[in-house]
């Protein structure tokens, strides 16, 4: 150990150089279940105080779901609580398969095999189906876990411009002497809330003999009519190479992620993914709740017609009061500030009137995309998200931003 | 059309997504923020295949490619 | 989509070829909770039945305590099963916090971090401590999570021999005019049970002006008189920079993992660890079932001392029956077999005798050094360690190898290249 002051000093630095350009993540205190509203303390400290939640991935409001607790203590009485192993050691319970069957129905794909995360399945998709003949095109702006897992592969990586045909096709060009390509773009992009055309995609990739990759922690469960994900909504059910999710979302929200596709890709990822060979299986008692989720979803569409009817009685109101929102239709509705103190600002004012949305900046975001983004649940009843207008009318009008352009509330508060 | 004409329409038309932004021949792409190094590689490519020829990975650094200049005189090597 | 017929079958003949090498890897379904017996099904779709697990993690018998299961409850009514979150959006709940507290007392370090698992945390944190003027010098045995870490940080790379301290030194030696300089290391290497000589680390680390970082995942609850890990049986506690552990293995078993370590390391890793940052919150489900094996943990060392006890036990069963392990000092017991093949078929051959414990062969243990690898259980009794050990020994007679050195083994059934 040598923690010498030299050490201490260049860490205590960086950390002050962070907090001066108003950029430093501090965390706020929960102290009930995940759901549409709840108790937090803030700062540290301070009383607890009962906030609307609009900034959770909790988007068919089934987190602390009664079924799901439900169904999780019922897994931890059959199945226990742990693993204490990695799948193919002695990590394997008969719920383990029976969710990777349930996934592959729900996604309309041949096989599923799961991940402590998705972070860990796109940090060893790449690399176990892919060698140095290959290539990895990629969207500008795929999840950070996507970006970690090609850096970790040995094939060439290319990106095209965000969601942008055209130049994905030059590219598809370009590299058309490699062996393997893949395309590879998240379903609804996290940031923004937009979709992917995986219409045109998926023709592209006919075309030009190349893999489709959709990540689509953000959709899956509730996008398309049946909430099938981003391939439903864009009509190309089945015909998705290999696709990534999450059930650490809208699926129960607790852990857990999978990659889902080609049988073959599937085994290889058995065989040689390093996140799914070193690290653990699933916990039992997660396992047991999300099979618990999917049932609930395959059978019915209420929650998720639920949130679509929310999501668009939300946008609305927001774009009536005249604040700047990202274009989409998903319920991920970032309303756009730019400027990353005015974001800091602005949520910290909608938390004095009982509204829980955090601010987004750099480097979560590019610089100069500051925001405060909302995500809707179907836990939200009407009243939550009339009330969570006001608040954002109110706070908006104290810093003058309603009915203003981008280039007016940049010329107002600058980058 | 010259070289360093061709390659800036390239860097343009590739990185750019705000067209009004205004590119010349010394500004810095790399170091700039303009291209990443993970869209270092389309780039090598498209000057390989334009120009026949082949850019070791060790001479295709990020100080190599970082103005459009530099890029020039680093293809005219290759050129025999 | 085109997954036209040629990509297809360019992925089947990889797998085949996999198969051929005998490193194919099958799993089995187990239709029970985790314990000292456990009901597995296998092949898939017989019927299921009752054998004695000797090769899980479970070092403590506390993944499915009923006390955990019972604290597991009342967490989930408490504060809900999933948080849908990363951390800093709206993932951290008041019990996050007072686990992060809990660890770093238990561990004796400034603060605390958690990470979805021992896995991120060690993916997550050189990129955000080190740039490229700065170096890590990184065991070769160190676990893969590691050596994927490094691989996304920009620092210099130096590896020295495995558990070798004139290496390291000679390592260190060539760092020296790195901006921060960071020794890491395996507390215990799983593959092989032994013991990082973490007190020698710490020495050369002082020498150098180096920061040390332990992963103690195969360590933490029961390494040390009090289980606090290899820093405490090695009497540095306080000396070590950091640590990470996983809440995965004796902890539990769940999932989850940590850094503990500086307060300013931790503040850092806070704002810039990337899987931190993009992977979601650890669920309250599990985090109550891990505040729930702390309390335990506190309230007495019953549980480690059996864990020694029964590893003693095993070890002298083996060595007297003539097989060969590797030096271990920990509850990690590997019989060596050297063949893949061979480890494959004993596995099989164990399984039929009901006992559980898996062959590991390339890549997980380098090629041509196939093995048995046990590990042993607070939660197992004496009877079912005879049990286990008589099975072995059936076993060994039936391949010939017990009382053979390594170099008749590897004659009986020599290695493919």
């Amino acid at each position: 150990m040598a923690y010498s002051d030299k050490v201490r000093n260049t860490y205590e630095g960086t950390l002050q150089g962070i907090k001066d350009k108003g950029v430093f993540k501090q965390e706020r205190f929960i102290h009930s279940s995940q759901d549409a509203e709840i108790e937090v303390e803030y700062p540290a400290g301070a009383p607890l105080q009962k906030v609307i939640n609009i900034c959770a991935n909790n988007y068919l409001g089934l987190s602390s779901h009664p079924d799901v607790i439900k169904a999780a203590h019922e897994g931890l009485d059959s199945r226990g609580y742990g693993m204490s192993s990695v799948r193919f050691i002695c990590g394997t319970q008969d719920i383990h398969r029976e969710l990777e069957k349930k996934v592959t129905e729900f996604l309309g794909t041949e096989d599923t095999i799961l991940f402590p995360s998705c972070m860990d399945a796109n940090a060893g998709v790449f690399e176990a189906i892919l060698t140095d003949e290959d290539v990895m095109i990629s969207d500008r702006l795929v999840h950070a876990s996507i970006i970690d897992g090609m850096r970790l592969c040995a094939a060439m990586h290319d990106t095209f411009k965000h969601s942008n045909m055209k130049h994905l096709e030059k590219k598809l060009q370009l590299h058309a002497d490699k062996r393997l390509k893949v395309v590879i773009t998240d379903g609804v992009f996290s940031m923004d809330g937009d979709t992917a055309k995986l219409d045109e995609m998926v023709a592209l990739c006919e075309k030009y003999d190349a893999m489709l990759f959709v990540d689509e922690s953000h959709s899956s469960g509730f996008i398309g009519k049946t909430g099938r994900g981003t391939h439903e909504h864009c009509g190309v059910f089945g015909k998705i190479d290999i696709i990534t999710t999450t059930f650490g979302k809208a699926v129960g929200g607790a852990s857990g992620g999978c990659v889902s596709g080609r049988k073959e890709l599937v085994e290889m990822c058995r065989q040689k993914a390093r996140p799914y060979l070193f690290s653990n299986t699933i916990a039992p008692v997660v396992v047991a709740g999300v099979n618990k989720v999917l049932d609930v979803l395959m059978g019915s569409t209420e929650r998720r017609d639920k949130l679509e009817k929310n999501t668009e009685f939300w946008r609305k109101g927001l774009l009536d009061l005249g604040f700047v929102l990202q274009k989409g239709d998903t319920p991920i509705v970032p309303v756009m500030l730019f400027n990353a103190k005015l974001a800091q600002d602005f949520s910290r004012d909608l938390y004095d009137e009982g509204i829980y949305a955090i601010g987004f900046f750099f480097p979560v975001v590019p610089n100069g995309a500051a925001r405060i983004r909302t995500q809707i649940s179907a836990a939200h009843e009407m009243h939550h998200l009339e009330k969570a207008l006001v608040a954002f009318k109110k706070v908006g009008e104290k810093y003058g931003i309603l009915g203003l352009t981008k280039q007016e509330i940049i010329e107002k508060y600058g980058l | 059309m010259e070289m360093k004409d061709i390659i800036l329409e390239y860097v343009i038309e590739e990185y750019l997504e705000d067209e009004d932004e205004v590119l010349t021949f010394d500004s810095p792409l790399i170091s700039g923020g303009i291209v990443d190094s993970f869209s270092m590689v389309s780039l090598k490519r498209f000057l390989e295949n334009k120009y026949k020829i082949s850019i070791p990975d060790d001479k295709a650094t990020p100080e190599a490619f970082d103005t459009v200049d530099k890029i020039v005189a680093l293809v005219k090597e290759y050129i025999n | 989509m085109a997954y036209v017929k040629e990509i297809k079958e360019y992925y089947s003949s990889q797998l085949e070829e996999i198969k051929k090498d005998g490193l194919y890897k099958e799993e089995k379904s187990i239709n029970s909770t985790q314990s000292a017996e456990i009901e597995v099904e296998y092949p898939i779709g017989t019927k299921s039945s009752k054998i004695i697990n000797i090769c899980s993690n479970n070092y403590l018998g506390l993944s499915s305590h009923p006390d955990v299961i019972e604290a597991c409850k009342a967490g989930l009514d408490s504060r809900g099963y999933g948080m849908s979150s990363v951390r800093f959006i709206c993932g951290t709940q008041d019990i996050h916090k007072e686990l992060e507290n809990k660890v770093s007392e238990f561990l004796g370090m400034d603060d605390t971090i958690l990470y979805s698992s021992a896995f991120d945390a060690n993916l997550g944190v050189f990129e955000a401590l080190l740039d490229e003027d700065c170096a890590i010098i990184s065991d070769a045995l160190n676990h893969a999570s590691i050596i994927d870490g490094v691989r996304l940080c920009k620092a210099k790379r130096y590896r020295y021999a495995n558990n070798n301290m004139d290496d390291l030194q000679a390592k260190l030696e060539e760092a020296k005019g790195a901006k921060i300089k960071l020794i890491v290391s395996d507390g215990v290497f799983s593959m092989d049970g032994v013991v990082a000589q973490v007190d020698k680390i710490c020495e050369l680390a002082d020498m150098y002006k180096a920061l040390v970082m332990i992963d103690d995942s195969h360590a933490t609850g029961f390494m040390g008189k009090l289980g606090r890990g290899t820093h405490e049986k090695h009497g540095m506690i306080g000396r070590v920079d950091l640590i990470s552990t996983t809440f995965g293995k004796a902890l539990g078993g769940a999932s989850g993992g940590c850094i503990a370590g500086r307060q300013e390391i931790i503040d850092m890793l806070r704002q810039r660890s990337r899987p931190y940052l993009f992977s979601n919150s650890m669920a309250p489900v599990v985090i109550s079932g891990v505040l729930k094996v702390f309390e335990m943990l506190s309230k007495g060392t019953e549980r480690r001392d059996k864990l020694h006890k029964n590893t003693r036990f095993w070890k002298h069963g083996l060595e007297d029956a003539g097989f060969i392990l590797t030096k271990s000092e920990s509850p990690i017991v590997p019989i060596m077999l050297f063949n893949a093949q061979l480890a494959q078929d004993f596995s099989q051959d164990l399984y039929k005798e009901g006992v559980y414990a898996i062959g590991f062969f390339y890549p997980v243990v380098p090629k041509g050094k196939a093995r048995i690898r046990t590990q042993i259980s607070a939660g197992l009794t004496t009877e079912q360690l005879e049990k286990a050990r008589d099975a072995f020994v059936k076993v060994g007679k039936k391949y010939g190898i017990l009382g053979k050195s390594k170099k008749e083994i590897i004659e009986m059934y020599p290695l493919s290249i």
